[in-house]
């Protein structure tokens, strides 16, 4: 028995701990406290006369900072003393006004070289940076109806056309019953409906009058409600850029839910209505030159304040019949934006179209735009945030032809395309949203839920290593070592995969650490017994490492199936703790078994030793005679 | 742990039995009577958490929230006597907390000067659909852990010894649920966090000592199984009492340092480490003999295996 890892085994145990140590170096480095501005409209840009305004306001209140970071249209300043992160805003945002959004922000002060290699801090949860956090359903119910009237139009208007009488057609649920005159008539719209509408399943069925039932194939319902919620996350995920939020986190969860969650925001009512907020687009005719002024209104351009058109009051249709938008190219390769709409959108558009060949329409963008007022109350200044409507053309395009259920409009430039699309599809919901969650955490709470945690992950740790020193001598100290790289690799882990840090997530690292030891106590439990058992220190070695692995892989199994159903089931906090839980079950099990063993090894390995200081060894023969006999030695 | 132990837990078997079954009798009266107090993750609701700079008058708070109409709201201290957390039947509405802060602020300005300032540190909102999904994801998460488990342990060991870890699982958990509901403390998400984790815990508890027992009944010919059971627990027990040491060290640091929006998850865990370290003791070893475990269970061509694992 030699107890030596051969030099590849310690040379791959040097290199997992190398890269563990750089990647969870960044974790190290606080964050700056900085000011983040952002241009309100998307696309604006920064001017340099905008920057020298943010370097002067910051000159006249005495607010020291250092790094100016542009990029992406957004401007960065770290600041010197965090105590003046919270006026140094509030003066900034007043000064900008409401053409700039001014957010607090935590730069991280991660080196370049480390940058460079991928590494990054974790990002911490909302209970420990303190912000808002949204849980958004998708009215399924409200949505399906809508999606069922639009579907209720479409055949309607099919069977018109194909000159099908029929008697009326209802909504039953996800399915349509279509009522004929006669059992011709039902056998004909019977073949003519399974024809053509491919998304429903059609069945017959005669009572007083002769039905045709068809309904919403399944895998057509759980499309279109994929469609839904996808759809609004793509609408929630612009609206929350425009609050100019750092790092906001929008995610599906389940089915028909979304979750917001945004970092260092304590203002819930705004970013309520950020978020509620219908931007929409009215579709309508540019007025005739000799038409009434009553029946027409003037709006100017979105892009360009000073160019106007006049537009009829009356809408053709609005935003919510607009299924899809996607830049292209045409034919000759010029920039274009193809729309789609609902069927009865194209049926109106087709209608009124089909009269207004050569003439102009218009795309009208409706916004609900923040502004702010100061106001004295009660002897102090206090910001107030009014909403207003502002309209503005986005599209003005000339009718070549009749439209209908796609068309697209031409001659744009090529950013002006991706643009246009992305107003277009940015416009409504596609199904409507109510807020099921909501919890704010203040940034006091939260600071103190990182300093408590920390605290009790150093205590603990701290006890734990005091315990083993005691009880197991050197073999202490190794699987103190190891506990140590234990929480290291973690750390270097998580930062990795990018997992957030929450409260529970510390709980389940501080659980690891009382865990993590279990696995050494089994090995050093073992090799005592071997020693008392009669044994040499190196064959006590050898057997107490081989014996008790397949009880630590037994148990540490069994604890990972248990963390891995946590994942599953839990949200936000609780798979926090799972993931912290499941990945320091995983690295426990290398720091523990290989990493101990290789300082054993290294220590005692390969040479003659006589005992080992592990502490608890008797002198005498135990009572455990009785146990070598039975194993007939 | 210097010298071999040889303690008698078989003797003490019956006692333990009888323990046993009142704790989980009294888990249980208390869970079917008084029920869990659950929090606000499971219930839906609106909680406001407060901080003022001096300590708060509980009293107060209660009677200006009363006058001003709402009614209703539970007010209790939270961890410390500044923190103060409100519990709402209202519904909720993007400005209820600064409504009710304005209240309290009002309440604690006396002579135009605020005596007491108070500030907002949470404020949630859970919509009683999502906290009853919850409530079901929650159970059936708890069943199908239990249930994995069991799987995993009959494929390992043996159905007996899974019959036993599970038993003790169950009872592990009846208990802490009891414990919960006997002194109504919040039950909230973390809470049950603990107990999906206690359940990981005490199964490692639970495998250690099988493992140990399995062995024994490969090495040890003389001898029942109630002594092999003796001995496999005398030789686990240093091993036992040290993990459950060092886990309940750390969470007891948790408990106290680690503030109170998880200190009933340290509550829980650490009840769970208790509980779990005595029922793998007694509840497990005690069903593998009340099932008649015997060496005919595990591996009847053990002689063939003893002589391959000579080295």
């Amino acid at each position: 028995m030699l107890n030596k890892y051969p030099l590849w085994k310690n040379l791959l145990i040097i290199i997992v701990l190398a890269f563990a140590i750089i990647y969870s170096i960044p974790n190290l480095y606080p964050p700056d406290a900085a000011i983040q501005v952002t241009p309100s409209q998307a696309g604006a840009e920064l001017s340099e006369h905008t920057l020298d305004k943010i370097r002067g306001s910051f000159k006249q209140n005495d607010v020291e900072f250092f790094g100016e970071e542009v990029s992406g249209g957004t401007v960065l300043y770290r600041l010197t003393d965090s105590e003046q992160q919270l006026p140094a805003k509030d003066k900034l945002q007043r000064l900008l006004g409401d053409d700039f959004v001014v957010a607090l922000n935590r730069a991280p002060t991660t080196p370049q070289w480390l940058l460079d290699m991928g590494a990054g801090p974790m990002t911490l949860g909302l209970d420990l940076s303190g912000g808002v956090h949204f849980l958004m359903e998708v009215d399924m119910e409200g949505y399906m109806k809508g999606q069922m009237k639009n579907y209720q139009a479409e055949v309607k208007r099919q069977l018109r056309e194909e000159k099908i009488k029929y008697r009326r057609v209802t909504i039953e649920e996800n399915s349509l019953r279509v009522s004929f005159k006669s059992e011709e008539l039902q056998d004909k719209g019977d073949k003519f409906l399974r024809r053509s509408m491919t998304d429903f399943r059609a069945n017959t069925e005669t009572n007083e009058t002769f039905d045709v039932i068809i309904a919403l194939t399944e895998q057509k319902v759980k499309d279109l409600q994929n469609y839904a919620v996808k759809q609004n996350l793509t609408t929630i995920r612009n609206r929350v850029n425009e609050l100019g939020v750092a790092e906001p986190l929008v995610q599906r969860q389940g089915a028909n839910r979304i979750v917001v969650q945004l970092p260092g925001v304590q203002d819930t009512a705004t970013a309520k209505k950020v978020l509620g907020k219908a931007a929409n687009l009215s579709f309508r005719l540019e007025a005739e030159p000799d038409a009434s002024r009553y029946s027409n209104e003037e709006y100017s351009f979105r892009s360009n304040e000073f160019r106007t058109a006049r537009v009829e009051k009356k809408e053709i249709i609005s935003g919510d019949r607009v299924t899809n938008a996607q830049p292209s190219f045409d034919e000759n390769g010029q920039p274009q934006v193809n729309i789609s709409l609902d069927s009865t959108g194209s049926n109106i558009m087709a209608k009124v179209t089909r009269k207004s060949i050569k003439r102009r329409m218009a795309v009208l963008f409706i916004e609900q735009k923040p502004s702010t007022k100061y106001v004295m109350e009660d002897g102090k200044e206090v910001a107030v945030t009014k909403y207003t409507e502002t309209r503005g053309i986005i599209s003005l395009a000339t009718i070549q032809s009749q439209l209908g259920s796609s068309f697209r409009i031409t001659g744009l430039e090529p950013a002006e395309a991706s643009e246009l699309a992305l107003l277009l599809r940015a416009g409504a919901l596609a199904a409507p949203m109510y807020f099921v969650e909501e919890r704010t955490v203040g940034p006091s709470l939260g600071k103190d839920n990182i300093e408590q945690g920390v605290t009790s992950v150093l205590v603990g740790l701290a006890l734990v290593l005091f315990f083993m020193l005691v009880f197991y001598r050197v073999f202490g100290f190794y699987a103190n070592i190891a506990l140590f790289f234990n929480l290291v690799i973690l750390i270097a882990l998580m930062s990795l995969i990018g997992a957030t840090l929450t409260l529970p997530g510390i709980a389940g690292i501080v659980l690891t650490v009382g865990m993590a030891v279990d696995a050494n106590v089994l090995i050093f439990s073992r090799i005592r017994e071997e020693m008392n058992a009669g044994r040499s220190p190196q064959h006590a070695i050898h057997e107490g490492y081989n014996r008790a692995f397949v009880t630590i892989f037994d148990a540490n199994i069994t604890t990972l199936i248990v963390a891995v159903i946590l994942f599953a089931v839990g949200t936000g906090p609780v798979k926090g703790f799972a993931v912290t839980l499941s990945l320091g079950i995983i690295t426990s099990m290398f720091t523990a078994i290989v990493l101990t063993r290789a300082l054993v090894n290294a220590t005692y390995g390969g040479r003659r030793v006589d005992t080992l200081s592990i502490g608890g060894i008797n002198k005498r023969d135990g009572s455990e005679s009785e146990l070598v006999e039975g194993e007939a030695k | 742990m210097a010298k071999e132990l040889n303690f008698d837990f078989m003797k003490l078997r019956n006692v333990a039995m009888i323990f046993s079954a009142v704790l989980l009798i009294i888990s249980i009266a208390s869970l079917a009577t008084k029920g869990l107090s659950l929090g606000l993750d499971f219930t839906g609701g609106t909680l406001l958490e407060v901080s003022y700079q001096q300590p708060a008058d509980i009293q107060a708070i209660r009677s200006q929230l009363e006058s001003s109409g709402f009614e209703d709201s539970t007010v209790q201290n939270f961890g410390s006597e500044t923190e103060v957390l409100i519990r709402m039947s209202e519904a909720f509405r993007d400005t209820l907390g600064a409504e009710v802060l304005e209240v309290l602020r009002n309440g604690t300005v006396s002579n135009g000067e605020a005596a007491n300032a108070v500030e907002l540190r949470r404020s949630e909102f859970v919509g009683s659909q999502v906290g009853e999904e919850l409530r079901d994801q929650g159970g059936l998460a708890l069943l199908m852990a239990l249930f994995v488990v069991m799987l995993y342990v009959a494929f390992r060991f043996q159905f007996k010894f899974s019959v036993g870890a599970v038993f003790a699982l169950f009872h592990d958990v009846v208990i802490i649920l009891g414990l919960f509901s006997l002194f109504q403390w919040d039950f909230d998400l973390t809470v049950f966090a603990a107990l999906l984790a206690v359940i990981g815990y005490s199964l490692n508890d639970t495998i250690v000592v099988a493992d140990r027992i399995r062995e024994n009944f490969r090495i040890i010919r003389k001898g029942d199984a109630l002594e092999v059971i003796n001995v496999s627990l005398n030789q686990t027990l240093g091993r036992t009492i040290m993990t459950s040491l060092t886990t309940a060290l750390v969470l007891v640091a948790l408990m106290f340092l680690g503030g109170e929006l998880i200190h009933n998850f340290a509550l829980g865990l650490f009840i769970g480490v208790i509980v779990g370290t005595y029922s793998s003791i007694y509840v497990a070893a005690n069903i593998l003999i009340l099932m008649n475990i015997s060496r005919e269970d595990l591996i009847p061509a053990e002689l063939e295996e003893e002589l391959d694992d000579r080295p």
